[in-house]
């Protein structure tokens, strides 16, 4: 009886140790792949360099304007409306069925392939609204992609703060908005951040949504103008790894591409883990 | 005894539940009022219906007079926040903004434009017995004080803004006794300036502190009248069941 006890728990504790070491084994394996090769061709030529000669030559300065423009303009679109409206959802409106319907179209809203919003916004922004194909039309498919994210973590966020402290400011005479704006949001401000910086991160790494959208294949010059079509990481790795004619000649500027993009995506996490922290830290 | 509070056929209910039936009561100015009874009996409902604190809940439905100094409470010619002002609340759990000491007395008179000077903050810390322990550490967060030294800074934060009543909602119900004792002087050193409503559980608070006590049962005024003769000599069966201990 002692045995097979004792054997049993071997068996589930190795299969939970195995599947831990299995995951754990893929992403370092892949990590290993991109940085080993990926670092050969890293230098400060390469990333501050334009894309040369059918870019097979040069650098990916311009991906990488293109990249962080772009997650600007997301940032600028999606911020302000998403928390505006976890703040209307979460604070102001009442349970009714309606919220309840709009609560779960957001969560549902989350979960909608990427490739969706691409095509939503080649009818909209594109075409519809006549941005063509540039910068402004990826920008905002890209923030309608991160709104439903934003507003989700920034609800939980605010629910997060205890109801008394709302009670607080209400009894020193504070009305409704300005104890949202002086106590609540304060309060949740880290909780607020990290989902956005978070939501970025993903956003910034995205392919298909500026895949007809405004991302471009090859530009050998770098521009700050939004409605133009732009370069984007994600897309000319994409490019450089499938469409490129000369596939072989370019594999280090892909694999290159793919460090870049790792460590931007990194960066951003690590942004969102120190916030966190720092948050913790305040709270005790 | 002028009266400075007076609630006239009080009905509440939250949703399809009556929590309160035809309260009639009156709180005298510069008295220290206490309202006792069981768990769920509406003390707490009736002290938050005071200062409008159920504003927040939709469910809640609100029915009949309640007025301050002749004013009607919940009358569309008073905003909420006024009314707040000059019923100021403490509260059963310790709730500090997450800012430090000076801000915390600062805040609500900055949002109501009164001055909030150091000569202000420190008359209110003075007065909530604080300005001893923080005088050196204004800037300290509030976080870091102690649960009596906060629900202290509660107090302050309160009578900063100059308010007539003070409503406290079992504001010693997380201390510790000495902590309790302090607050308790407090009170009674407050109640020269304000009218005070204390909800408590605490029958020795309540014989310690309040001049007049309300006993409650089940949504409604049980009996009234001076602690003294509430405490020793209860009229009714339920009120001297409850004071000796064999219920609630």
């Amino acid at each position: 009886m002692q045995l097979r006890k004792n054997v049993t728990s071997v068996i589930e504790w190795g299969t939970l140790l195995l599947s831990t070491s299995l995951v754990c084994f893929f992403l370092l394996v892949i990590l290993y792949e991109i940085c080993s090769k990926g670092s050969a061709v890293i230098s400060w030529e390469f990333v501050s360099s334009l894309p040369k000669e059918g870019m097979t030559r040069g650098g990916i300065l311009t991906p990488i304007v293109g990249t962080v423009l772009l997650t600007l303009l997301t940032a600028l679109f999606a911020i302000p409306f998403g928390v505006c409206c976890a703040i209307y959802l979460q604070e102001y409106a009442k349970s009714s069925w309606l919220t309840r319907l709009i609560r779960a179209s957001i969560r549902n809203l989350s979960g909608v392939p990427s490739i969706i919003y691409g095509l939503f916004g080649l009818a909209l922004f594109v075409q519809g609204l006549q941005f063509g194909t540039s910068l402004l039309a990826a920008g905002l498919t890209l923030g309608l992609l991160s709104l439903p994210y934003i507003i989700t973590t920034t609800e939980e966020a605010l629910l997060r703060i205890p109801n008394s402290m709302r009670e607080a400011a209400l009894a020193v005479g504070a009305t409704k908005f300005e104890t949202i704006k002086d106590i609540v949001l304060p309060s949740s401000m880290s909780g607020i951040l990290t989902g956005v910086v978070l939501t970025l991160s993903r956003a910034a790494g995205e392919t298909a949504p500026i895949l007809f959208t405004g991302a471009a294949f090859y530009i050998n010059q770098t521009s700050l103008s939004v409605n133009q079509e732009f370069m984007a990481l994600p897309y000319h790795l994409y490019m450089l790894s499938t469409q490129h004619q000369s596939i072989d000649e370019v594999r280090p500027i892909a694999y290159g591409t793919a460090l870049v993009l790792i460590v931007v995506v990194f960066f951003l996490n690590l942004t969102a883990f120190i916030i966190r922290y720092k948050y913790r830290q305040h709270d005790k | 005894m002028t009266s400075k509070l007076s609630v006239e056929n009080l009905h509440i209910n939250f949703g399809q539940k009556e929590v309160l039936k035809n309260i009639n009561v009156s709180f005298a100015e510069h008295q220290v009022t206490a309202l006792i009874g069981p768990s769920g009996c509406g003390k707490s409902t009736l002290l938050r219906s005071l200062n409008r604190m159920h504003d927040l809940s939709p469910d809640a439905k609100i029915m009949g007079k309640l007025r301050i100094d002749g004013t009607d409470i919940y009358g569309k010619d008073i905003p909420p926040t006024k009314i707040r002002q000059r019923i100021g609340m403490v509260f059963q759990k310790a709730n500090p903004f997450a800012k430090s000491v000076y801000d915390n007395i600062t805040y609500g008179l900055k949002i109501n434009n009164l001055p909030h000077t150091k000569d202000v903050v420190e008359k209110a810390l003075r007065e909530a017995f604080l300005w001893e322990e923080v005088k050196n550490d204004l800037k300290m967060p509030a976080t870091r004080l102690s649960g009596g030294q906060q629900q202290r800074l509660c107090i302050a934060r309160t009578v900063a803004l100059r308010p007539e009543v003070i409503l406290m909602d079992e504001p010693c119900s997380a201390l510790d006794p000495i902590s309790t004792l302090k607050i308790e002087e407090l009170i009674t050193d407050l109640k020269d300036r304000y009218t005070i409503v204390i909800v408590t559980h605490n029958m020795q608070q309540a014989q310690r502190v309040a001049d007049k006590t309300i006993f409650m049962y089940l949504g409604e005024v049980k009996e009234e009248g001076s602690t003294q003769q509430l405490f020793n000599n209860p009229k009714h069966e339920l009120t001297a069941n409850y004071i000796s201990g064999h219920f609630g």
